[in-house]
């Protein structure tokens, strides 16, 4: 069984506490992870300045160069992982293995991770708006003759990884080229992505004492964010309402993605259903980038019993199958909690299961140790449903009839939010809303992201502040 | 990480043998103490006429104490305090100590001079060396209506030396976390820092020091970032307690926050007196083991689901404490943790408790470790 240890700026460091991590169907331990503990987090991160420095002795162009080379790995080469090495094959089984997600899904994973790497700099040209990358290594330089200066407001971001998406890995990798250190706490079941990633970087040329990853529980990860001064953290709603406001943390929550179609579309609705279907189902509507919500002002029943129709038949398939399409629920009795909640939901008056009658028995499938939610299409026939704001880790969506003068204000946040209309008043009404984080104007899958955009808040924003600068000649 | 290596050795049958005599000779002689008219408790003296049997006569050993239903910590909270004042000692001053107390009432015991009594004990068990006699000693942690002040203090006084006390209010630490004011708690702890690092500046030739996990890996980080330690702060030796006393972090602190000081982990409640540490360290480890001051105290470890039962050598069980002085009598106290049962060893010839740690059946919903 592979141990995996704390690394503590490169060094391997063999914990007396560990966790095991285990197979989500036979319950066996694949992997022991050495458990951080907070006082040694503090104590590493007086360090975390020498982080930034050691990438500061490479400049960003040949960071961009090495994270290239390191991508190649990751999806290549046999890499260090703990006490043992690991394939890339091994590497999915074994990510697979523990969050439940299918091989199929983890491969697909992999590819967006290398292509985040192989594109890094484009990436970071479009984020920095063409910025030369010596105006982030130095601190300033000059614009068209006038001097810009940006500082980096922490030498380490530091990340509470979760378990159960390995899609956010891809907001990471840019980090590291920009001579930021990274401080990771991984998630408890899906330890997989930092520990070889970071082999790759290492391997590819990065100075090991750029990155830490600290496995562990709740404690590790307010550890994390007590000693960075800028953070990730991926949770739910709780999470993103404590954190609101603290300039240390961007927390990233549900996505409550939704499809809208305008008036002058509604009646087309078939020739987007692909789109919809897409971007509910596509990576077993794990993603906060799945949709959740599909808005209109008419036709909402035929569009919530077409796309019914297409999912109400999805089974779950072992989770090595190559058209595997569902994610397992790894921690016992969440499936069937989401399952009740919705049931529960499906109460309320004006609200229907329209899947319910494509599919053969419960939503809930129970395999063994693996829990299963088939998916759930719920036809709500007004925006004031409670289920209409909802969001589940499967493919689920809400079809909600609402009226187009009402729907910008009535949806709520909306991380990506994909509006079918050519009306130019209702796009301008879209364009100006504040709380849809991810436009896409045209019948754009919310699932299909343009990587030379930025993603919930830009990293460079995040990381770097723009601020005054003058110089003289002494 | 090495296997461990034994190095305390199993203490003899003999020894075992005769620890257990006393112990029995202990429980009659407290037994009698608060079950007669004269001289007894009166929450015992009541409780008595609902057993229908006199434990006077009944209870000759401390296998006998099982007669006893469990017992319930609710008996602890609230008034009149006074019926636990065993006959015995009237008229002598009395103190009383509180434990939780976050919500609602707490628990309270009441005290003559249990306290000096169990830490001069625990005194012995100290190395000369890393406490050296005539030091003076910081108290870091928990004062207000708890024990550890006083106790602490007696400490000091009983070993020569002289006490500074630096307070922290545990009851409203939990109100903290539980609101999430992580601003206003990491405000309140760099309070107490503070003013434990004034006083070590201070001249005052501070060499020995109690202090609880949280608040000595808070000294150490902040003393370490003034570019100093703790040993350079002179700090000799340090005992502290709590079930955040993980071998992992007894191996931090060793390895990256003592720089060499000597510490002497402890188990403890107001309830009970002080259990000492087994040797602890690299050779075995850093695993820790108690073992209770019998036969004033005992501390035992039990089946989840039957606490008459002890569990096997090196097996898991919730953790049973047994309280006999002649000040206060508690048969059978199950306590909020668990841990794993230990043999006895040549210094301690009777049963230890290892690993502890919070009781898995209240671990979600306690708040632990919080100073």
């Amino acid at each position: 069984m592979i141990q995996l240890p704390v690394l503590r700026w490169g060094q391997p460091y063999t914990s007396m506490d560990v966790d095991e991590v285990t197979h989500f169907a036979t319950g066996e331990p694949i992997a022991k992870v050495s458990r951080a503990n907070g006082g040694l987090i503090q104590r590493d991160m007086r360090k975390a300045p020498q982080a930034r420095a050691a990438l500061q002795k490479l400049s960003i162009d040949e960071l961009v160069t090495i994270a290239g080379r390191a991508g190649e790995l990751y999806m290549t080469a046999t890499l260090p992982m703990g006490d043992g090495t690991q394939t890339p094959e091994e590497f999915v089984r074994a990510q697979s293995a523990s969050t439940g997600m299918p091989e199929n899904m983890c491969r697909a994973n992999m590819k967006k991770n290398a292509f985040v790497l192989a594109e890094m700099r484009n990436i970071l040209r479009s984020l920095t708006r063409r910025l030369d990358f010596s105006v982030l290594s130095d601190g300033w330089g000059m614009e068209e003759g006038v001097p810009v200066s940006y500082q980096a407001q922490s030498p380490v971001l530091g990340l509470v990884l979760p378990s159960n998406t390995a899609g956010v890995h891809t907001l990471w990798l840019p980090v590291i080229p920009l001579q930021v250190g990274l401080v990771l706490k991984p998630g408890p079941q899906e330890p997989w992505t930092p520990f070889r990633m970071a082999a790759a970087f290492f391997q590819a040329g990065i100075p090991r004492e750029a990155i830490s990853i600290y496995p562990g529980a709740g404690d590790v990860g307010a550890a994390v964010l007590d000693a960075c001064d800028r953070n990730l953290i991926f949770g739910g709603t709780p999470t993103v309402d404590r954190y609101k406001g603290d300039p240390r943390v961007q927390a990233h929550g549900p996505g409550f993605s939704k499809i809208l179609l305008g008036d002058d579309q509604a009646d087309q609705w078939e020739k987007y259903l692909d789109m919809m279907v897409e971007s509910v189902f596509i990576s077993g509507g794990r993603g906060c980038i799945n949709a959740s919500g599909i808005w209109a002002s008419r036709h909402t029943r035929e569009i919530a019993d077409a796309i019914a129709k297409r999912l109400g038949p999805v089974r779950p398939l072992p989770h090595d199958h190559p058209e595997a399409s569902l994610a397992a629920f790894t921690v016992p009795g969440v499936a069937e909690a989401v399952s009740k909640a919705i049931d529960a939901d499906l109460a309320q008056p004006g609200v229907t299961d329209v899947t319910a009658k494509y599919r053969e028995g419960s939503r809930l499938v129970q395999d063994g140790r693996a829990d299963y939610l088939l998916p759930t299409v719920v036809h709500c026939a007004s925006p004031d449903a409670a289920i209409a704001k909802k969001e589940y880790m499967f493919p689920f969506v809400t079809v909600v009839e609402c009226p187009e003068a009402k729907m910008v204000e009535a949806i709520g946040p909306t991380l990506v939010g994909t509006a079918v209309t050519c009306n130019p008043a209702f796009r301008r009404r879209l364009i100006d809303a504040t709380h849809i984080d991810r436009l896409n104007l045209g019948p754009v899958p919310t699932t299909k992201l343009n990587w030379l955009q930025p993603h919930e808040g830009n990293l460079i924003d995040f990381l770097f502040r723009a601020r005054a600068f003058q110089t003289a000649d002494l | 990480m090495p296997a461990p290596t034994a190095v305390t050795a199993v203490a003899s049958d003999a020894a075992v043998k005769a620890a257990r005599e006393a112990l029995d000779a202990h429980v009659r002689e407290i037994v009698h103490w608060h079950f007669s008219p004269e001289t007894g408790t009166p929450f015992w003296l009541d409780f008595a006429k609902t057993l229908g049997w006199d434990p006077r006569t009944e209870i000759h050993t401390y296998a006998d104490l099982r007669r006893f239903p469990e017992f319930q910590d609710e008996w602890l909270r609230g008034g009149p305090v006074q019926r636990w004042m065993p006959k015995g000692m009237a008229g002598q001053p009395v103190y009383v100590f509180e434990t939780g107390g976050t919500t609602g009432i707490p628990k309270s015991r009441i005290a003559f001079n249990d306290f000096r009594t169990d830490y001069e004990l625990f005194s012995d068990t100290l190395p000369e060396e890393h406490f050296p006699k005539g030091s003076n000693w910081l108290m870091l942690g928990p004062s207000g209506p708890r024990r550890l002040r006083l106790a602490v203090e007696h400490l000091a006084q009983y070993r020569g030396g002289i006490s500074f006390c630096v307070d922290l209010d545990p009851r409203w630490v939990i109100k903290l976390i539980k609101k999430g004011w992580t601003e206003h708690l990491d405000a309140y702890k760099d309070h107490v820092i503070d003013q434990a690092v004034t006083i070590l500046s201070a001249g005052h030739d501070i060499r020995c020091m109690f202090t609880t996990p949280k608040l000595l890996e808070a000294l150490a980080l902040r003393l370490e970032k003034d570019g100093t330690t703790i040993r350079k702060a002179g700090i000799m030796g340090i005992f502290g307690g709590g079930t955040e006393f993980t071998p992992q972090w007894n191996r931090f602190a060793h390895e990256e926050l003592l720089d060499g000081a000597f510490l002497a982990p402890t188990y403890g409640n107001t309830l009970m007196g002080l259990a000492a540490s087994a040797p602890t360290g690299p050779f075995n480890n850093y695993k820790i083991t108690y073992y209770a001051p019998q036969p004033r105290a005992v501390v035992e470890v039990v089946d989840f689901d039957d606490p008459s039962t002890l569990v096997p050598y090196g097996e898991t069980g919730r953790v049973k404490l047994t309280t006999l002085t002649r000040e206060f009598f508690v048969p059978g106290f199950l306590e909020r943790d668990e841990g794993e049962r230990e043999q006895p060893f040549e210094k301690y010839p009777w049963d230890g408790a290892s690993g502890v740690r919070p009781y898995r059946g209240f671990a979600s919903s306690t708040t632990v470790g919080v100073y």
